[in-house]
């Protein structure tokens, strides 16, 4: 007993990603500005982003242009596929890295605007990155604003698996479990794309039920009650019961708040269980076959021996996917392995998990 | 374990009466203490269950609870109810337990109260039986409610 928590407690040797063949699930490029955009807006849009001056598109939830949510290098490294590349896909040796545009795009309330904007990001994204680098993938911007066309964009899409997955906010405008979003879920599912969820807020809502926060610490925190929120509906509102091959990819969520939502979830389910009979699993189960996370930041303990207790009570490690949050900075070197994640779980979290999740996913053998 | 339940002699299973079959009317229930437990009587859909008045999860009294049928679905916002009469759902938590293996409905394997055999019979077999019954009890007329413990 008291060798093995010895050996547990050991500082282990640093593991390098490179060698490892990882597959990175969470690297953000900088946000297209108006001249990016451009050449991929018609004649109308055209008109309108210049008399309206639409250009930088941040999200008031994480601004990238302000501290501390500014690379420390300026935009150099995730301005084009290149500079991602000397940065970070070449020192990590990565085989695949899936790139998240999280921006004002999310938030707008135009639902046309919001269409163009997600039209020709994708565009910019495929020609501009995907097209210069066969290790990027990247996530479909799509407009919950407008569900027909989030439809229409992901049949737009459909061809093309560099895009492997849709991307939804943790907080917007309604819980994402509603059936008004059903049609982007059943083309998305019909086309093995997963649903991904990526942290942060349109401030549609304040981020607490009982009004804004007055701090970033606090806003930080409520990101997983923005996160529990959408597990809970999305497994309430019978998403899985209707499209039983979705796979959900909560990124930058952290996991710590995960297991006691879905004791409790659990346990609740045998008496509400008649309110939703769709639902005819344990909510753990069913959480544990649909949600995938991403492991940067992670928010479990500093210590290795901890933080797999916390891994544990998921009671499923296939629920884990790697990614480095490239750019921002967490503190640490991402070019390793976090010193505080059981190393035995590497190979499981860079690869094995993450094919298992992205059915669109090609990867050269 | 096993030491104890070799040492401690097989009990024989007593029959007892409970109450008249038409104290209970369809769809009702009734408790019933028998040798220091608590029992529940229900009568589904003109047959008989008996089952622990307890909930194993905080310990309400089932009898108490609705009889009801199965809420199923077939797809989010459909709905049907199958096997109406047959469960239970506890009063305080809403836990459903299906009233002929006492088992619960999310969780049979590992969740279930004890149920008990249970029976109506006459009083002129009752009469005839070698069985540990007040037959002073029974000397009326009708059919009796009677569970084995």
């Amino acid at each position: 007993m008291s060798t093995s928590a010895d050996e547990m407690t050991k500082t282990a040797t640093p593991l390098p990603i490179k060698g490892l063949g990882a597959i990175d699930c969470d690297v953000h490029p900088r946000s297209p500005r108006r001249e990016d955009l451009m050449p991929f807006l018609d004649a109308y849009w055209r008109e309108i982003f210049m008399s309206r001056s639409i250009d930088r598109l941040e999200l008031m939830s994480y601004p990238e242009s302000t501290l501390p949510y500014r690379h420390a290098d300026g935009e150099r490294v995730n301005a084009d596929a290149a500079g991602m590349a000397g940065a970070h896909l070449d020192p990590l040796g990565l085989e695949a890295a899936i790139l998240n545009v999280v921006s004002g795009i999310h938030a707008v309330y135009d639902p046309y605007l919001a269409t163009a904007l997600c039209s020709a990001t994708n565009r910019w994204l495929a020609e501009e990155w995907l097209a210069r680098d066969k290790r990027l993938r990247a996530s479909l911007l799509v407009p919950f604003q407008h569900p027909d066309e989030a439809v229409a964009e992901i049949e737009r899409h459909a061809g093309d698996n560099r895009f492997v997955q849709v991307l939804a906010l943790a907080m917007g405008e309604m819980p994402l479990g509603r059936r008004t979003f059903w049609p982007i879920y059943e083309a998305a599912a019909r086309h093995g794309f997963a649903l991904a969820i990526h942290a942060g807020s349109t401030y549609r809502h304040a981020l607490t039920q009982s009004g804004f926060p007055s701090f970033l610490a606090e806003d930080h925190i409520h990101q997983a009650q923005g996160f529990a929120n959408q597990v809970g509906s999305l497994v309430a509102e019978g998403v899985f019961a209707k499209f039983s091959d979705l796979k959900v990819v909560l990124i930058e969520s952290g996991i710590t708040w995960l297991p006691g939502l879905m004791w409790r979830m659990s346990k609740d389910w045998r008496g509400a269980r008649i309110e939703v009979p769709w639902v005819k699993e344990m909510p753990a189960k069913i959480i544990r076959n649909h949600f995938r996370m991403t492991t940067q930041p992670f928010d479990g303990p500093a210590k290795v021996e901890e933080a797999a207790k916390a891994i544990a009570h998921l009671n499923s490690e296939e629920m884990l996917l790697f990614s480095t949050d490239f750019p921002h900075d967490h503190g640490r070197d991402v070019s390793y392995w976090p010193e505080n994640l059981p190393q035995d779980l590497a190979a499981r979290l860079v690869r094995d998990n993450v094919r298992e999740t992205y059915q669109r996913l090609e990867i050269g053998s | 374990m096993s030491q104890a339940a070799a040492g401690r002699p097989r009990r024989e299973t007593v029959r007892h009466v409970v109450c008249r079959v038409d104290e209970i009317a369809p769809g009702k229930a009734r408790r019933v203490e028998i040798e220091g437990r608590e029992i529940a009587i229900f009568n589904v859909n003109g047959e008989f269950a008996a089952i622990g008045d307890r909930c194993p999860h905080e310990g309400a009294s089932l009898c108490k609870g609705q009889i009801m049928g199965l809420a199923q679905s077939d797809e989010p916002g459909q709905y049907r109810m199958i096997r109406q009469g047959e469960f239970v759902r506890c009063p305080w938590h809403g836990w459903e337990f299906d009233l002929k293996t006492g088992r619960s409905w999310c969780d049979p394997a590992r969740t279930r109260v004890k149920s008990y055999d249970v029976a109506v019979t006459d009083s002129a077999q009752l009469q005839e039986g070698p069985y540990r019954i007040d037959i002073y009890e029974v000397s009326q007329e009708g059919d009796y409610v009677v569970v084995s413990v």
